[in-house]
């Protein structure tokens, strides 16, 4: 399909308008061009959601670049004019706002630079966000992209996330007011799979050693995993009889829409179609924050890995 | 749902949805898979610790409800000027009869798992002979060991310290550990007021003296308490001020135990309760508790399997009011307990006095102290305080000591 305003609107509507399907959602992150569109009935996609029980929320950030000296680590830019921009946001009803982050696992890599750097833009835009009303999401993902080991993941995602929460400490950021969007502790994309439960344990742990228990929740990011697998992690974390201060839910982009992006592919004809595959994948998710998921929700793609390499979105 | 989650997360939505979650969790009847069945090893000093599985056990059994740490490990000088108070010379032989007198009160094991002694005291025995590891053993209280060589002053800030002990400290932690103790602290101090202190210098400098030793002494098979004490000192600061100062110190400390991949689920924290400037009134337990809970709640991290508040200047009372009202904020994923040296010890050596016939009394009253203590951990305390309408017990900060 062609990447123009008209698609980028059908493929929103599609979503927010699937019958029952809000009822599992508790936010929907926008970009911007989203947040001023319609629904062909003229309502604004902002009530259609706020009906439906659900909060808009906008991704802020404007993108990463790269950070000179290093081996393509990054940095995400956005902070020029934040305030005035979330100030508008808030007025147009969004209640909550996101920033990716992005780091990687390499040869000597995430620098302590790279982490320094990535922590305070975090923590800077947190401080911005909750000066205007916005919850912030803060999203410091390290990328699956690896032959690295699920042990390697977890020390390093302890090490990334004690420098965040440090940083937001420094930057007054009240942390019952935000959210976390980490990865899940996995093995890279090139390493051997593990089960659900080893996932499962290895994240736990690594959140149990570094976010405080005033973090209210933590939505995890899909990052390129299918989006059954995303969904048994998720559940597996949920069944762990273990310390969890904190909720352990889900922010799922290409884990949630992907197969229903191809059963549309477009065509009017298939929009119920996708959208009854729209309102599976978000009733197992549901699920699985539940700890109930009973694997039932599978269809045609819902198996093929989103893996794509250095994502950027 | 507990009130302060109410009162911080007030949108009836937000709690509508917490209170399902925390439901569910209890009730849904799908599998549970106990975490305790696959090992997991992440840092390289985790896989190649030895003592890695017993620091978990030990700092669990240590932190287990109901149960708390008798802090006795005060200085030789320090014990002196205790010992005067009561008229007592500051000899070995007194030293030792006082200690004698805590380790081997009947039924102490019931409400204390752990207790923090003196290097002297470590190897000492009873009139009788028997080494205090082994009284204490039987009592199931694990002996600890004060390895930190006291406070020195840093120069340029206003009255601010360090705390020495790191050289040779490996040594040292492998030699208490023979002798059998099973756990160590460390007591950084924050000087704090309402503008200037404590300063990042004195910060940043007592963050990495307890990273520094808490990483020596899990590999050495101790447990670490990490006491960052934000000291209760003159002034009218408020409770908003400590609460701020002590979320920004243990920030900085939990930051640095990571750095130096220090094992959470292997430490205890020894803070602070949350209280003001000894010039503004004494709070209610109600509010030291709001205040503290949440300090906690923001800054230390659910691996940590307790968190042993010390008594500061509270008195003996005070000290057991305010942990009890900890528990209304419960449940969390440390246990709230205490790790108490004046207020266990205060009335129950005046009651002995040095004297024989007081031996007994002195020990009933230290058992009732510990006694009402764990019952306040579990939020079951009903009074009367065996120590009723203490003042609160100060002692200035020491200097220069050296581990004497």
């Amino acid at each position: 399909m062609e990447n123009v305003e008209d698609n980028r609107q059908a493929l929103r509507e599609l979503l927010f308008t699937a019958p029952d399907c809000l009822q599992y959602l508790s936010g929907v992150i926008l970009f911007e061009e989203t947040l001023y569109q319609q629904a062909s009935n003229g309502k604004s996609f902002v009530e259609v959601l706020k009906e439906g029980g659900v909060i808009p929320g906008i991704k802020v950030d404007k993108g990463t670049v790269d950070l000179a000296g290093t081996d393509e680590e990054t940095t995400t830019q956005g902070l020029d004019g934040l305030g005035a921009r979330c100030d508008q946001y808030y007025r147009m009803g969004c209640r909550f706002a996101k920033w990716r982050a992005v780091l990687k696992i390499g040869e000597n890599l995430p620098s302590p630079l790279a982490i320094q750097e990535n922590a305070y833009g975090l923590a800077r835009y947190a401080s911005i966000c909750q000066q205007s009303g916005l919850v912030p999401i803060v999203e410091p993902e390290i990328l699956v992209d690896g032959e690295h080991d699920i042990e390697k993941c977890a020390a390093i995602t302890e090490v990334v996330l004690a420098a965040c929460y440090k940083a937001l400490s420094d930057h007054h950021v009240l942390l019952e007011g935000t959210l976390l969007k980490p990865n899940m502790v996995t093995p890279g994309s090139k390493a051997p799979k593990v089960s659900p439960e080893v996932i499962a344990k290895y994240t736990v742990r690594t959140l149990q050693r570094t976010v405080p228990p005033a973090v209210p929740g933590i939505m995890f990011l899909s990052g390129g995993q299918s989006e059954e697998e995303a969904t048994l992690n998720l559940n597996a974390m949920n069944q762990l009889d273990t310390k969890k201060p904190w909720t352990l839910s889900f922010s799922f982009g290409r884990a949630l829409q992907a197969s229903t992006l191809k059963i549309w592919s477009g065509k009017k004809a298939n929009v119920a179609a996708a959208q009854a595959n729209f309102l599976a994948r978000c009733k197992a998710n549901s699920d699985a924050t539940l700890g109930k998921y009973a694997g039932d929700a599978k269809g045609a793609g819902a198996d093929e890995s989103l893996h794509v390499a250095n994502y950027k979105y | 749902m507990s009130v302060l989650k109410n009162q911080l997360w007030g949108d009836p939505l937000v709690s509508a949805v917490r209170q399902e979650w925390s439901t569910s969790r209890k009730s849904h009847s799908c599998s549970i898979i106990p975490s305790h069945r696959v090992v997991l090893m992440t840092s390289d000093f985790e896989k190649s610790n030895p003592y890695v599985h017993e620091l978990k056990k030990t700092a669990a059994y240590i932190a287990q409800p109901g149960k708390g740490i008798l802090a006795s490990d005060e200085s030789n000088a320090t014990t002196g000027k205790r010992l005067a108070t009561v008229g007592l010379e500051n000899t070995e032989e007194n030293r030792q009869a006082w200690r004698e007198l805590l380790y081997s009160a009947p039924g102490l094991g019931n409400y204390i798992s752990g207790t923090i002694m003196f290097e002297e005291t470590l190897f000492q025995s009873s009139r009788a002979g028997e080494q205090f590891v082994d009284i204490l053993k039987k009592q199931g209280i694990v002996p600890g060991i004060k390895v930190d060589t006291g406070l020195q002053p840093i120069d340029g800030t206003d009255g601010e310290t360090a705390t020495q002990g790191l050289d040779g400290l490996a040594d040292r932690c492998k030699r208490y550990y023979e002798q059998g103790a099973r756990f160590a602290k460390w007591r950084a101090v924050l000087k704090v007021d309402s503008d200037k202190c404590p300063s990042s210098t004195a910060i940043l400098e007592n963050a990495h003296g307890l990273a520094r030793y808490a990483q020596i002494a899990q590999a050495n098979g101790l447990v670490p308490i990490v006491e960052p004490e934000v000291t209760l000192g003159p002034g009218d600061y408020s409770i908003e001020r400590t609460a701020y100062v002590s979320e920004k110190v243990n920030s900085h400390v939990f930051r640095l135990l990571n750095e130096y991949n220090v094992i959470l689920e292997g430490i205890l924290l020894k803070p602070n309760m949350i209280l003001p400037g000894l010039d503004v009134p004494t709070p209610s337990p109600e509010e030291v508790a709001k205040y503290t809970v949440r300090t906690m709640l923001r800054s230390v991290p659910a691996a940590v399997p307790g968190i042993h508040f010390l008594s500061g200047g509270m008195s003996e009372e005070e000290a057991t009011l305010n942990l009890q009202a900890l528990q209304a904020y419960g449940p969390t994923p440390w246990s709230l307990t205490f790790s108490y040296g004046r207020a266990l010890q205060s009335s129950t050596l005046k009651i002995w006095s040095g004297k024989e016939s007081s031996w007994k009394a002195a020990q009933e009253r230290l058992v009732a102290l510990a006694k009402a203590n764990s019952e306040a951990q579990l939020g079951k305390y009903a009074g009367p305080h065996p120590s009723p309408g203490g003042a609160r017990i100060l002692q200035a900060l020491r200097l220069g000591g050296a581990g004497k």
